[in-house]
């Protein structure tokens, strides 16, 4: 699971935005996914609970991310995640990486991925795929 | 240590003080010749023998031996088992325990608008469940309004939408109040639907004496583990200890709190931490309410617990038999409360929603089923089976019957609620007992050195424990260290999807309507002037209970008696931490 850096740190680590939307306060999954990325060599930010999605946005922009990955478990997803997306591309973040994780049932797969969820990691889904999917997304 | 064996051995007398005497000198003699029988035994048969793993341990990581004995149970049946009903509690806390009644069955439920949800407690009820369970949406959890705009997209979806007292008259329509008891997983805000209840009750003519029910009011594990606080931890708490004691002089059959492990574990604590840091929060309630001058008898029989029931079968039965003669011992040797009732632990359990799978959802029935058994092996008061479907979505109704039918199963078919702890005396669930006690009580007393459960959890220690111990499990299920049938093993190519439940997304809509109706028709002035007596009792030091009563009767909404109380106390941000 390892991910190193460019050879005499030429190329800087992927960084990463944890961002938990809405008033969930399920966070397991959020902080064992950004140790596990932290393990995997990323650069990893936790936003913390009970974020808007334009608190989200700001942070995303200010740490300059690469990715921007959001768990949800309340059920509100349909509502919040093309709401963070659109705020990202607001914060003129059109290019940044946006996944998601939770309980999402996969009936709402196709209008999450058409409002610019890239990829949506279920429950039982290991670090290291959702690892080998950003590094197979972001530049490098 | 002395002191407490005296204690123990004082309610049973002197007649048993000589029983123990003898037994101990047969056992002492007996034990010596089993311990070289047993060496024997290893040398001859089993030790040369390959075994399937180098080494065993247990779901939170105790190690695992071959074969128990006597020689590594419980040492002394009478002060460590006894006989459910009496001190230590060890085999239950009632004498008969499912002889006489069935554990309660019930089933958390709640979504939608309150007609949908009550429409859904009347099946479950017709279905035979024996008790409501609500659940509230987040918004009602956080003290929001309907309409609030941080509430968009989250009405009614994990819980049904209460806003005021309006709603909970529809939520409660038809249901008698006076013969049905009524849990409610409420917490930040657990004063002000308390309140709406007690309104509720008044209008049906069911006096307060007669209410029975739960409120989990349990803040310390929203800061640990659930999130969903909203005041900082003071005015939290003290709006704990004003519920104990008002609870204590007009609800005298109602459980005042629900101090719950529950959410730690699915946070990804273990079994002895579950027990340590629920018990641990206990102490912290019960230390506040005497230092605020009630006395521990007069609410100390009112508190309730809700443990996890998790996967590990046989660590399980022990925890919850550990948890039991714990806090008795803790209760009566270490606050001194004299009132048996005061030093047992009555619980609710719920089994595990994060053992559950996404993947071949049928497969969780039978691991329901497993959890269930060992909360009932375990003794529990009340039990709620998950759903097949939780890893997905809310149940839908077909697969909410099937974990009703499971607790069913297990009270009317299995044989195993007609004779009390059929467990105690296992030589290995009597070990693991002893075990998941001692390691308990040393977490226990790590936190009161540290200045008790507030205090570790506001610097962080339990939340950091838990963290380690979540992502301890998710590397050992990533190495294939830890098996998850249907996951990183057995697993299908392709799997069908099920049905899910389908929310009604005119929720929101209808419910800011609603409000919209309540705030043009109610009596402005009276809604005004309840929430101005309601902050100057914040500010002050009065129950706060009367004054949220008379806020909730002038049909002030949750956001607005939330407001007032956030007005005064602030709101609780803490750093986020991974």
């Amino acid at each position: 699971m390892a991910f190193q850096a460019g050879p005499q740190g030429s190329e800087r680590p992927i960084r990463v935005l944890i961002g938990k939307p809405g008033l969930d306060g399920h966070d397991r999954g959020a902080k064992v996914i950004a140790r596990g990325l932290r393990d995997a060599g990323m650069e990893v930010i936790y936003t913390g609970l009970r974020q808007t999605p334009e608190q989200i946005a700001r942070v995303a922009s200010q740490e300059d991310v690469d990715v921007v990955g959001l768990s949800i478990l309340s059920g509100a997803h349909n509502a919040l995640l093309p709401r963070v997306v659109e705020a990202l591309h607001r914060e003129g973040m059109e290019d940044v990486l946006v996944v998601a994780g939770g309980v999402i049932p996969e009936r709402d797969l196709p209008s999450l991925r058409q409002a610019g969820v890239a990829a949506v990691f279920g429950p039982g889904t290991p670090i290291s795929d959702i690892a080998a999917f950003i590094r197979s997304q972001v530049r490098t | 240590m002395d002191d407490r064996k005296k204690r123990e051995m004082a309610p049973t007398g002197e007649y048993i003080a000589g029983m123990n005497t003898y037994s101990q000198e047969f056992r002492q003699q007996g034990l010596e010749g089993l311990q070289q029988a047993k060496r024997r035994w290893e040398e001859e048969e089993a030790g040369g023998r390959p075994e399937r793993q180098g080494s065993f341990r247990t779901a939170s990581d105790l190690a695992v031996e071959r074969l128990y004995t006597p020689l590594e149970s419980s040492p002394d049946y009478l002060s460590n088992l006894g006989f459910p009903g009496r001190f230590p509690f060890t085999r239950g806390v009632q004498p008969t325990m499912y002889r006489g009644r069935f554990w309660t069955m019930r089933q958390y439920a709640g979504f939608g608008t309150a007609e949908e949800s009550n429409r859904r407690y009347k099946y479950l009820l017709e279905q035979g469940q024996t008790g409501l369970s609500v659940a509230f949406d987040l918004p009602t959890q956080l003290g929001l309004d309907a309409d609030d705009p941080l509430a968009a997209g989250e009405v009614g979806k994990v819980g049904v939408s209460i806003s005021s007292l309006e709603d909970m008259e529809v939520l409660l329509d038809g249901i008698p109040l006076d013969r049905v008891s009524t849990s409610m997983t409420i917490n930040a805000p657990a004063a002000i639907l308390l309140a709406m209840y007690i309104a509720v009750a008044e209008k049906q003519g069911v006096p307060t004496e007669k209410l029975s029910g739960t409120i989990q009011n349990d803040i310390l594990k929203e800061y640990a583990a659930r999130g969903t606080y909203i005041f900082p931890p003071e005015p939290s708490l003290r709006l704990i200890t004003d519920v104990f004691s008002f609870c204590a002089r007009h609800l005298p059959e109602w459980n005042t709190i629900s101090i719950s492990g529950y959410h730690m574990r699915e946070a990804g604590c273990t079994a002895v931490q579950e027990v340590a840091f629920t018990l641990a929060n206990g102490l912290e309630y019960v230390q506040r309410a005497v230092r605020a001058g009630l006395d521990v008898d007069a609410f100390a029989p009112r508190l309730s617990f809700f443990f996890n029931a998790h996967m590990d079968f046989l660590e399980e039965v022990a925890k919850f038999r550990a948890a039991r003669r714990l806090w008795a011992r803790l209760m009566r040797d270490r606050v001194g409360a004299r009132d048996p009732r005061s030093w047992m632990l009555r619980f609710h359990t719920q089994t595990a929603g994060s053992s559950l799978t996404a993947q071949q959802p049928d497969n969780n029935v039978v691991r329901v089923a497993l959890q269930a058994l060992a909360a009932v092996l375990g003794g529990t008061q009340s039990l709620h089976t998950n759903a097949r479907d939780e890893a997905l979505a809310l149940p839908t109704e077909e697969s909410a019957r099937v974990a009703l039918r499971t607790q069913q199963i297990i009270a009317y078919e299995s044989g195993v609620a007609d004779t009390v702890d059929p467990l105690g005396g296992s030589y290995y669930v009597e070990h693991l007992t002893d075990r998941i006690e001692a390691e308990a009580l040393a977490y226990i007393d790590r936190i009161e050195a540290m200045g008790g459960a507030a205090t570790a959890i506001e610097r962080g220690f339990v939340q950091r424990e838990i963290q380690e111990a979540a992502y301890r499990y998710q590397r050992q299920v990533e190495s294939g260290e830890r098996l998850v049938v249907g996951v990183n093993r057995f697993t299908l190519e392709a799997e069908a999807q099920p049905e899910l439940l389908t929310l009604n997304p005119a929720v929101e809509a209808h419910q800011a309507e609603r409000l919209a109706r309540l705030r043009r028709q109610r009596n402005g002035g009276a809604v005004e002037q309840a929430l101005t007596a309601l902050r100057r009792a914040a500010e002050g030091g009065d129950n706060l209970l009367p004054p949220i009563l008379d806020a909730v009767r002038a049909y002030a909404t949750i956001g607005e008696i939330s407001g007032a109380l956030r007005s005064v106390f602030g709101e609780y941000r803490p750093a986020a931490e991974v």
